[in-house]
């Protein structure tokens, strides 16, 4: 057992901050469409010196980076609160999606446009009728000369308004049911048949939208992983979900908490032992989350892929995410509340995280019965 | 960064289930507890120091094993495991003490008889010169007391001390209440007792770690089998998601509870922090998993003849020992301000 950082990820870690600091975006423009071109902006200044995709291998504008650096560079984003790369979902899912199912000509096109920003990406996975049992989606693909039409509806999907491509799973089989008969698609998002329309949530902001599709089209060589094989490559892509955005969460949570502990402690708080006591029970779950995703990570380096207890950690997050928002209200009182505050936006941006990405109650059920092997109840 | 065992731990961890599961099964838990005076088993103790585990994590000059915090954490978390009644718990604890405060001489004295088991040892924290429980002090040649910074080692054979017997919850283990009355032979160990007691912590957590993971097991096993409405009862959502739930909390401990460890040994700055996330994780974990283990085997983990109960109890009794998580979670923010600050 070994906690520290080798010599090659200290010397990692020290040139990202160092470039970090040389590179700092300015402030964060008002307005969505402004502030995701200051996320594309900041994006293509870590592409021009390597920094976008340092877990691609270095053929595809990576750095090979090893699942701990990566760690390290989600880390280190969150520790000097700077934004993700704009086009999170083309680096963290599509590229390596494509990378294990894609074909030859499909890396040579589409992996390039991702890491520059070029071509922002979407995931059209989810459906009204097709939330945490994904195989039940509906939306239709039907083979033509060429290539499929496409028709359906999509929802929460983030992006959308600003992407280029979306990965999209659709049933290529008519009358097939469940995991069978899905195909996995790249779709362009900019054709008539494609609607976006943005979801409120209960913020008020849209980060999520939905999409109708009409006969919309995709030709063939946009399909990726054969076609009746969309389950499969969409579950490389759920798999790399939970274990990709995992250490940036994490980070992002201990920054949160540490802003509260400070605020406590500036109001002369943290000198009741109740509320010391209660925000030290936060630092214990930020902690003991930040070290079973450090395990995960060693267990995956010898096992070779993420494995199920990644449920864990992303559960731990978002009950610790929404316990520290609720504290912050009631430890600061109703200012809290009050909207120029920024812990009413985060208590109501905390509900969805045990909702997006598998709902705490799905995660339970993965962690029963493939970790400790309990019956399915059919 | 690598967070896993060696080979050689994980090997230590393998010998220490595969013994204690031959020598200390549920049977031999249940033989000290429903015996007077809840006398362990002497040949067991034998076998422990034979194998060394009196000494793992003391200095070879002493007579240890010169291994880590860490491999006596694996050992203990077996004890855990298997409930096991014995004074290789309170003896260890109080060895880690003496070694981390003990002067060069005080070390020298003492830790050699601890190290071979002959005169054991045990520690408590004490308010005014009286700890309430201490384990196996009635058996322990010396007895630790901690009061605020101060570590002070008591000979029991010099006089001087009451120790008295006590029953507990759990009786898989000795406990008894300790006053310092005058005439009470006594040295004062040289350095503060934070860092002695802070690896206490640690050693106790690891024992809560695997009291965890055994109620986790017996439940999982139990509601596969169990049967009703015509289907196993772990097939009920209610049901296995309780039990997701204490693979969480188990997990979670046993994460805080290896990096204290690691701490310990290999970076002692960070030793304050991760002992209070171990306690504070695994003193909770180590409640609420073997409490869920009795509801989820339902009335039958409510009798005195199924096991789950042993690994209640003990947990709860470890969960009092030393220091409240309550004032390791208070630690752990207000360290958090000294480190953003």
């Amino acid at each position: 057992m070994d906690l520290t950082f080798s010599p090659r990820e200290t010397a990692f870690r020290d040139e990202l901050r160092a470039w970090i600091e040389a590179h700092r975006p300015g402030e964060e423009p008002a307005g969505e469409e402004a502030s995701f071109a200051w996320r594309v902006a900041w994006q293509r200044a870590l592409a021009a010196d390597g920094w976008a995709a340092v877990h691609w291998p270095p053929e595809h504008g990576g750095r090979g980076a090893t699942l701990v650096e990566s760690a390290i560079f989600n880390e280190e984003l969150a520790r000097a609160r700077v934004p993700q790369p704009a086009n999170v979902l083309g680096l963290l899912l599509g590229g390596p999606t494509l990378m294990v199912h894609g074909s030859e000509e499909q890396k040579e096109r589409f992996l390039g446009p991702i890491v520059t920003a070029e071509e922002i990406w979407c995931q059209g996975f989810s459906e009204p009728d097709a939330g945490s049992d994904l195989a039940a989606l509906k939306t239709r693909a039907d083979k033509v000369d060429g290539g499929w039409r496409v028709t359906g509806q999509k929802v929460w999907t983030s992006y959308a308004h600003h992407a280029k491509w979306c990965m999209l799973v659709a049933r290529s089989e008519p009358g097939s049911e469940k995991h069978r008969g899905l195909t996995y698609f790249l779709m362009d998002m900019e054709q008539e048949g494609v609607v976006v329309r943005p979801l409120r949530q209960i913020t008020g902001a849209s980060e999520f939208n939905e999409l109708f599709l009409e006969e919309a089209w995709i030709p063939d060589e946009n399909v990726v992983g054969g076609v009746g094989n969309g389950w499969k490559v969409a579950l490389t892509t759920l798999m790399n979900e939970r274990a990709g955005l995992a250490f940036g969460l994490q980070v992002a949570l201990r920054v949160l908490l540490d802003e509260l502990t400070e605020e406590a402690a500036a109001r002369g708080l943290l000198g009741r032992e109740s509320v010391a006591e209660r925000l030290g029970d936060l630092h214990v779950r930020c902690e003991v989350l930040r070290l079973t995703a450090y395990r995960g990570l060693t267990a995956t380096m010898k096992h070779g892929q993420p494995g199920p207890e990644g449920s864990l950690t992303k559960w731990m997050w978002s009950d610790a995410n929404q316990r520290a928002t609720e504290l912050a209200v009631e430890l600061l009182g109703p200012g809290a509340l009050a909207t120029d505050s920024r812990w009413a936006f985060e208590l109501l941006r905390a509900r969805g995280n045990s909702i997006e990405g598998g709902t705490t109650e799905i995660l339970k059920n993965i962690v029963a019965e493939r970790v400790l092997g309990l019956p399915r109840l059919r | 960064m690598h967070f896993d065992f060696t080979d050689d731990q994980r090997e230590i961890g393998r010998t220490a289930r595969a013994l204690l599961a031959a020598r200390s099964g549920f049977e031999r838990v249940r033989a000290v507890a429903e015996r007077d005076g809840r006398a362990y088993d002497d040949e067991l103790w034998e076998e422990l120091v034979s194998l060394g585990w009196t000494g793992i994590a003391l200095p070879e000059a002493v007579g240890g094993q010169g291994l880590g915090v860490l491999e006596l954490a694996i050992v203990l978390e077996e004890l855990g495991y298997a409930v096991t009644p014995s004074r290789l718990f309170s003896n260890a604890l109080g060895g880690l003490v003496v070694d981390a405060c003990g002067s060069q001489a005080q070390r020298e004295t003492l830790l050699p008889g601890i190290a071979a088991g002959e005169q054991t040892a045990t520690v408590a924290v004490a308010s005014g010169g009286v700890a309430e429980l201490v384990p196996d002090a009635d058996s322990a040649r010396w007895i630790v007391l901690v009061e605020g910074d101060v570590a002070t080692v008591y000979d029991a054979g010099a006089g001087g001390l009451s120790i008295e017997p006590r029953e507990t919850v759990d009786p898989t283990r000795r406990y008894a209440r300790v006053a310092v009355g005058p005439g009470a032979l006594s040295t004062a160990l040289e350095l503060p007792a934070g860092p002695g007691l802070d690896r206490a912590e640690v050693a106790l957590s690891a024992e809560l770690c695997g009291l965890a993971q055994r109620a986790l097991e017996l439940s999982v096993a139990y509601v596969k089998e169990r049967r009703q409405f015509g289907t196993p009862v772990g097939a009920f959502q209610a049901v296995s998601h309780r039990a997701a739930q204490m693979l969480l909390e188990t997990e979670g401990a046993r994460s805080a509870t290896w990096f204290a460890a690691w701490a310990a040994d290999a970076e002692p700055d960070s030793l304050a922090r991760g002992a209070s996330l171990a306690k504070a994780a695994a003193s909770d974990a180590g409640r609420h998993v073997t409490a869920a283990a009795i509801q989820l085997h339902g009335g039958i983990g409510f009798t005195w003849e199924a096991d789950v109960h042993w690994l209640y109890k003990r947990a709860q009794v470890d969960a009092a020992l030393l220091l409240p998580a309550a004032r390791h979670r208070a630690r752990v923010a207000r360290l958090a301000v000294g480190a953003a600050a």
